[in-house]
């Protein structure tokens, strides 16, 4: 019988459905930089809010959980050392599990001073900062949404490599995992100046 | 060991974080806005090359997409801004 090596067909896939992830992330930067353009004075105030050093903190763990997927990657392609790769796919998961922990540390507080969508203290503040709330919900939600999955994803491919499924010959899956969670790291690389950093 | 190249590229990322957010706690005003996107674009363009292999990456069509997807999404962002700023 006949076999091929989709992994080409594979990759093309993944990325074009990573191009529709950044139009969506885009079309919400988009809100974000008009709505900005709009209240500057709002947005400021609003922005001082946030702990910088939780935002610095999430990125520090973002990044390094990319180094620990591309490890996993590497691991598998390039070396054959499937332990490994289980190892830095662990890695991942887990430093993907202390992002979610900061950020719910991060939220929780923001629920404690009355800070949630439609929450009747921040209804009281001018519309630009409602809006900037509104924002840092919604998109730093969805992203930690793409974290959960991207998580969900490492680990059914951590199984597949358990079991033997994935190997270096059939490595696409564990490629566009990782091409996904790098992308998830990307859009937080944006999501962190945006949010924390621009006052 | 192979591994080393990645730390490389991890630590540049790093590094660039900490650049970020000392800029930003400087108050430069607008300057400190186009530094800090600015960083956030070389720091995105070094997770595409290396951890996602486009600087390897031989197809034509792969390595068009992500350029493509950034200017559908400055067009849709300059037209925006063109009815929102002039209005």
């Amino acid at each position: 019988m006949e076999t091929r090596d989709h992994s080409v067909g594979a990759r093309i896939g993944m990325w074009l459905f990573l191009l529709s992830e950044i139009l969506l992330f885009g079309g919400l930067f988009l809100l974000y930089a008009v709505y900005r353009s709009k209240h500057p004075g709002d947005f400021h105030a609003a922005s001082m809010e946030l702990s910088r050093f939780d935002g610095t903190l999430n990125t520090a763990i973002l990044l390094t959980s990319s180094l620990t997927a591309v490890a996993a990657v590497f691991s598998l392609q390039e070396l054959n050392k499937p332990k490994r790769t289980i190892f830095f796919l662990g890695a991942t998961i887990a430093f993907g599990a202390a992002f979610l922990v900061v950020k719910a540390f991060e939220w929780t507080a923001k629920f404690e001073h009355g800070l949630y969508p439609n929450a009747a203290v921040l209804m009281k503040r001018p519309p630009g900062e409602i809006l900037y709330f509104g924002l840092y919900f919604t998109m730093t939600g969805l992203h930690a949404l793409h974290v959960i999955i991207g998580m969900t994803v490492l680990s059914v491919i951590l199984a597949f490599i358990v079991r033997g499924k994935a190997t270096q010959e059939r490595s696409a899956a564990l490629e566009n995992a990782g091409l996904y969670w790098h992308l998830v790291d990307i859009i937080w690389i944006f999501l962190f100046p945006l949010f924390y950093l621009i006052t | 060991m192979a591994y080393t190249r990645y730390v490389y590229i991890w630590a540049a990322l790093i590094v660039l974080t900490a650049i970020t957010v000392t800029t930003a706690s400087l108050n430069f005003g607008r300057v400190g806005i186009l530094v800090v996107l600015a960083i956030a674009a070389i720091k995105s363009t070094l997770v595409l090359l290396y951890f996602m292999h486009l600087s390897s990456e031989k197809r034509l069509l792969l390595k068009l997409l992500v350029p493509i997807a950034i200017c559908t999404l400055a067009i849709f962002i300059g037209l925006t801004f063109t009815d929102v700023l002039y209005r």
